[in-house]
């Protein structure tokens, strides 16, 4: 039975079931249990935002406090990983994520291919990324495009309760690397989730609406931005279709394919920063294999180049929003 | 002549069904109609598919435009007779109007309108409408759920009160299929009437469904008010393998498509949502796993391996076969030179899902057959 649960909720599930079912599994991280000198075990924070509480209650040594050393327990897990174990590392904001570069790039993304086909990794990295919650610049960048560069990882964006549920668990029965990149302002967002557990294959896009007029691809929180401004250009007789990609890595070309050469206009909508993002790389991705459909100019919309800035208005300023994605496709339609 | 002019509402298409888009009119105003027509399509999230007309009459006036959204039970239109005048259809449409409360956007409604029993150690999920007059019970077929009768229930439902379960396996059900063979889910059905107090029901079974509740009124006759077996299963060998173990084998929408397309004889009907929803259920946890137990159990290597055909002479209920004349699963074929005491009807046109695609027709019969 599916109910209406939040999307932290459906992650918190998403783990709880994967540990219950697989001795193997285990989670890692900074106050994933409790923290050091934290209350009892009924009290346990479970992470900072609170997606692993209760869990330390109900699987004991599985839930492992961490020191603040992201370098030494993602190297930890990774090495428990091509040991046995299926760990769940909790990094807590992706943009801590450049400690542990040399853990994630250049062992556990190229075990398989450097052991020649023996070694497997499956390691899941679960970790916050996104602007909004009035976190500067040091906590709240989009850095999905940095993993979605190396060969060797998976990326995971889930833009809704039901697919973090299903994409979750798919990652941890994964045997390589996975980054699942989990949106801060998404957390409370709420949607049905059934009850049993089940996996969404990676490398699906979902078409979450349908429309002939423009194609919007977009992932994360974007999606939801996406689909108010769709909602908004659907008054002025504008179809829009949009595209969720689920996953960066891999990316079902496919569906980006086909639904350009259906419509024959682009407009990529990604909150990271612009140079070297998931934008340009759809965006070239289509020009280079679906030129003959394009009937304008591929649009991008992106944060700017720029950090994340703390100041409440500038950070509204920076996040893309429905306003500019109504005008990407009015330009592309050539309004 | 007031009273000979009659409301055409947006109907309601299954449980989560809030509103629905009109897509186009099928009929002009001035058009005559009569049961069973078209009258306009109408999209949903979910499906697609025509609204078909209860009343005859002549159609006064299109209230809805193609491309609006409705809710459900809004007013898309009014039909009269010759003596409707322009001032009866106004004042009906004014009084209408003032009258009507769309549905409250209440989440909780949706949750409520399916129960769920624990029957030997499994949770069934059912849907039960209507009150009064003989009990009715659906099953569907191999891969399907409650959901594959949505336009059967409330029209079926006016003169019983109708069930509808996921069997083991599917839906919402439990993935715990047992052995998976039709006698499994023969004890399961009768668990159902026994713990909803049901000494005897009309039993309607869908494709694997029909081969179930033919099978039922095999082994508990006591138990069957009548059969109408849909598009059935266990009447003769020959099912589409490929279409089977295509639909266990799809996990991603391009691969499915295809196969789902077959059930259907208007493969527009087959929309992005009808094939997620489908993807949703197989990608729960257990339920491939059913699925190719049930397969394994009654239908091996793409033939049929419980052949009723012989048994339908000793059935002492009445029985009612439908097929659709162009299904691709299993062939209308299987309605010939069936016994004496069977009823067959042949729909032309129509497919493996005759029961969606066909529904008043599909729910006239079985009003006729069961009251």
């Amino acid at each position: 039975m599916a109910r209406n649960i939040s999307y932290q909720q459906a992650i918190g599930e998403a783990l709880a079931q994967e540990m219950e079912r697989d001795q193997t599994v285990v989670i890692m991280g900074e106050d994933v249990a409790g923290g050091a000198g934290a209350p009892g075990e009924d009290d346990a924070w479970g992470g900072v935002l609170g997606v692993t509480k209760g869990l330390y209650g109900k699987f004991g040594d599985r839930v492992l406090d961490t020191p603040i050393t992201e370098s030494a327990f993602i190297g930890a897990a990774v090495g428990a990983a091509t040991a046995g174990l299926r760990p769940v590392a909790e990094l807590m904001f992706i943009d801590f994520m450049g400690v542990c570069f040399d853990q994630i790039f250049n062992q556990a993304a190229k075990f398989r291919y450097m052991f020649g086909g023996n070694a497997e990794t499956p390691v899941v990295i679960r970790t916050m990324y996104g602007a909004g919650l009035r976190a500067a610049a040091q906590h709240s960048q989009c850095l999905y495009p940095v993993f979605t560069h190396i060969p060797g990882l998976k990326v995971v964006t889930p833009a809704t309760p039901y697919d973090a549920k299903g994409l979750l668990i798919q990652a941890i029965r994964d045997n390589d690397p996975v980054i699942f990149c989990e949106h801060k302002s998404l957390y409370t967002l709420e949607g049905d989730v059934p009850e049993e557990a089940y996996t969404i294959p990676f490398g699906e896009a979902n078409i979450t609406r349908e429309g002939d007029d423009v194609t919007i691809v977009t992932l994360g929180r974007m999606l939801h931005v996406a689909q108010e401004a769709a909602d908004a250009l659907s008054k002025d007789s504008i179809n829009c279709e949009i595209v969720d990609l689920r996953t960066t890595s891999p990316i079902d070309t496919d569906t980006i394919i086909e639904s350009v050469e259906n419509t024959g206009r682009l407009v990529v909508l990604d909150e990271s920063n612009p140079r070297c993002s998931i934008a340009t790389d759809v965006s070239a991705l289509v020009s280079q294999e679906a030129f003959d459909s394009l009937k304008a100019p591929i649009r991008m919309v992106t944060a700017p180049h720029v950090p994340v800035p703390f100041a409440e208005n500038l950070e509204d300023l920076y996040i893309p929003d429905a306003e500019q994605v109504k005008q990407a496709v009015n330009m592309v339609m050539g309004k | 002549m007031s009273n000979s002019i009659q409301a055409i509402c947006m109907p309601k298409w299954g449980l989560s069904m809030k509103e629905g888009t009109v897509a186009a009119w099928l009929v002009d105003e001035g058009d005559e109609i009569s049961p069973g027509d078209e009258i306009m399509d109408v999209e949903t999230e979910k499906i697609s598919s025509a609204v078909e007309a209860s009343e005859s009459g002549i159609l006064k006036q299109q209230v809805a435009n193609e491309g609006e959204t409705l809710p459900v039970g809004a007013l898309l239109g009014v039909i009269g007779n010759a003596d409707s005048s322009g001032e009866d259809i106004n004042a009906f449409i004014t009084e209408f109007q003032a009258n009507y409360v769309p549905p409250a956007d209440d989440e909780e409604d949706v949750g409520a309108a399916t129960e769920n029993l624990e029957l030997e150690g499994r949770n069934i999920r059912y849907l039960k409408k209507g009150e009064g007059g003989s009990p009715l019970i659906l099953v569907h077929g191999f891969g399907g759920d409650l959901n594959n009768w949505l336009f059967n229930h409330d029209a079926l439902a006016g003169q019983h009160t109708v069930y509808a379960l996921d069997l083991p396996g599917h839906g919402s059900s439990s993935k715990d299929v047992g052995e998976g063979t039709i006698v499994n889910m023969v004890e399961i059905i009768s668990a159902f009437m026994n713990a909803l107090e049901l000494d005897k029901a009309h039993l309607i079974g869908h494709s694997l469904g029909g081969a179930i509740v033919l099978s039922m009124a095999i082994t508990y006759p006591e138990k069957a008010a009548s059969l109408t077996l849909i598009g059935s299963a266990g009447l003769g060998e020959e099912i589409d393998g490929d279409y089977l173990n295509g639909f266990i084998a799809a996990e991603r929408r391009k691969d499915l498509k295809p196969h789902v397309e077959k059930l259907f004889s208007d493969p527009a009907l087959v929309t992005r949502q009808l094939i997620n929803d489908l993807l949703a259920f197989k990608r729960i946890d257990g339920v491939q796993h059913a699925l190719e137990k049930v397969l394994a159990s009654f239908a091996p290597n793409g033939k049929q391996s419980n052949i009723l055909r012989d048994k339908l002479k000793d059935v002492s209920c009445p029985i009612l076969v439908i097929w659709g004349a162009n299904d691709r699963i299993i062939p209308a074929s299987h309605a010939r030179d069936l016994a004496d005491n069977v009823k067959v009807e042949i729909i032309e046109g129509q497919g493996h899902m005759v029961q969606m695609e066909a529904a008043t027709k599909i729910n006239q019969l079985i009003d006729d057959a069961t009251t």
